[in-house]
């Protein structure tokens, strides 16, 4: 390799240390700055990374696409769940009025809500599209109280950072960023179309996150808890999805 | 350094010193009046023969932006089919489900039982490292297509190398390059250190078209995008049409590989895997 000149060879190092260097500090500045998700170790952990930081600064307050009333999809499809543990059953049976949805961990007030006491906060609807990571997609109207609304009458504490959901059925649970936490879009839905939320699509109580996959909008909920790190729940990768090899973010 | 210093320039390095090698030496026998006085010691060679610089076929930049482009590509193309078979049908539009009608559908099983193939076979689920890879290969072809425009645009790669020179742009230039192809000409030297019309516009509307629209429809279907630009899948006429233009464009991209890798075949595929590789241009003597 005669042909490599000194200048090349300077040029070339220096460009490697430069590049070194920036990584080094990028990768400082998104730890402190919370820009790298909980799965992002591993072979993939480099384009997790990209696709969580970038998306993080570009749609921190950005609002999810909302529809007209006539785009409202005719055949809305669901995913086929495990059928009900005893415990939904017996919930169902008595017309969901003893469904509880404990939130805890770093709030103030830690509180159990009736879904009557969710309905007296503030209701809203938006008319919003479900995107399932398989491809398929269709839209509805979803009726419930924001997120925020509910974190506000716990205090959730500033040092919070995420918001980990679990549904009464075992293993189902996912956490979202204060961002989306806090996105005026991100609902605890009762309702859909006008109607109760049928269990089929996540009734009585479903946490609805417009601006990432379906398989984030977790159904049945009924705890909610606020963390500062999610290195204690499950395998420490931030959700169950990961553990089952899906990103944890997945606003892609 | 046990060897005298060769080179084959014909600037000996020993010739400064005056130790060079002896050699048959019949000064010219010119009248002494009208002799020129000599410019040099007439032991000095004042010719030399010109410096062989091998130019690279294909500069490193372009070498190494092919080769990591050609890795991220098939870690797409295979994630990217692992993720059609979770929902082998395709719609037109915004939305688009097992309950609607599909604009058409591939007849492959899938890997989920909730999709109505017609098959009783229900394919392994392959989505979750699909997805992962899909989008770490997105990143490493999207930041090594952008190292490679900007600099194909500022140093002229694209100007000099790829847009068609005059005497290429007439239908002409096109006929002869089919009409060669047809009767299976031999290549001449300069065709294998310099690209046709028909290939120049073919790496063209692959680097500033397909791949462009690839991105921009693949982009469309992130729904955190869509909530900063919305435009991103409006203007592709909604979300389900944005998923099947993504697959389509990504067809075009397949069937450009396909055709790229017969003409690197049909041109002498050891000579041209070397010129991408380590950019050397074949010998005049060798198969072009």
């Amino acid at each position: 390799m005669s042909n490599i000149s000194r200048r090349r060879l300077i040029t070339t190092g220096l460009a490697a240390a430069a590049g070194v260097a920036g990584l080094s500090a990028a990768s400082r500045i998104a730890r402190r700055y919370g820009l790298i998700p909980p799965d992002g170790g591993g072979i993939y952990g480099p384009g997790e990374t990209l696709t969580y930081a970038a998306q993080r600064l570009l749609t921190t307050h950005s609002l999810a696409r909302e529809f007209p009333r006539a785009m409202i999809s005719k055949a809305p499809f669901a995913n086929p769940t495990a059928p009900p543990s005893d415990a939904f059953k017996r919930l169902q049976a008595g017309g969901f009025s003893n469904w509880r949805l404990t939130v805890d961990g770093m709030v103030a007030h830690p509180t159990a809500f009736s879904l009557s006491d969710l309905k007296a906060l503030p209701v809203h609807n938006q008319i919003t599209e479900v995107v399932c990571e398989e491809g398929w997609s269709y839209v509805a109207e979803w009726i419930g109280t924001p997120l925020v609304h509910v974190l506000d009458a716990v205090s959730v504490l500033p040092q919070a950072r995420y918001v980990v959901y679990f549904s009464i059925e075992p293993d189902w649970w996912e956490s979202v960023d204060m961002a989306d936490a806090l996105h005026p879009q991100t609902f605890l839905t009762m309702g859909m179309n006008d109607g109760d939320l049928p269990v089929k699509f996540g009734g009585p109580l479903r946490l609805r996150l417009p601006r990432q996959l379906g398989y984030k909008s977790v159904k049945y909920i009924t705890h909610i808890t606020a963390t500062d790190s999610l290195k204690r729940f499950g395998k420490g990768l931030g959700s169950a999805s990961p553990e089952a090899g899906y990103a944890w973010y997945a606003g892609i | 350094m046990g060897g005298k210093p060769q080179r084959k320039d014909g600037h000996g390095a020993e010739n400064f010193t005056g130790k060079h090698e002896p050699r048959p030496h019949n000064p010219p026998k010119i009248s002494a009046p009208f002799a020129p006085a000599p410019c040099y010691p007439h032991r000095v060679s004042t010719t030399s023969s010109p410096v062989v610089r091998i130019t690279p076929r294909h500069t490193a930049l372009v070498r190494v932006t092919h080769w990591i482009t050609v890795l991220a590509f098939l870690a797409l193309l295979i994630t990217g089919g692992e993720l059609v078979i979770s929902h082998p049908r395709f719609y037109w539009g915004e939305t688009g489900n097992s309950g609607t009608t599909p604009l058409f559908k591939i007849p492959i099983p899938s890997s989920r039982d909730t999709v109505p193939t017609g098959y009783s076979y229900v394919m392994p689920d392959q989505n979750g490292w699909s997805r992962y890879l899909h989008f770490e290969a997105a990143w490493i072809l999207v930041l090594t297509g952008l190292v490679y425009v900007i600099a194909g645009l500022l140093n002229a790669h694209f100007r000099k190398n790829l847009f068609p020179p005059p005497a290429q742009r007439r239908w002409r230039a096109f006929r002869d390059v089919f009409a060669k192809l047809l009767r299976r000409a031999p290549l001449h030297e300069a065709e294998s250190r310099s690209y046709n019309v028909v290939q120049r516009l073919s790496y063209l509307a692959v680097i500033f078209v397909l791949f462009p629209l690839v991105i921009w429809t693949g982009l469309a279907l992130s729904p955190a995008f869509d909530s900063a630009v919305p435009a991103a899948v409006n203007l592709l006429g909604g979300r389900q049409s944005a998923r099947t233009l993504h697959f389509f464009v990504s067809g075009l991209l397949v069937i450009f590989l396909f055709v790229h890798v017969t003409m690197i075949v049909l041109a002498g595929f050891w000579s041209r895997m070397r010129g991408m590789i380590t950019g050397r241009a074949a010998a005049p003597s060798e198969r072009l």
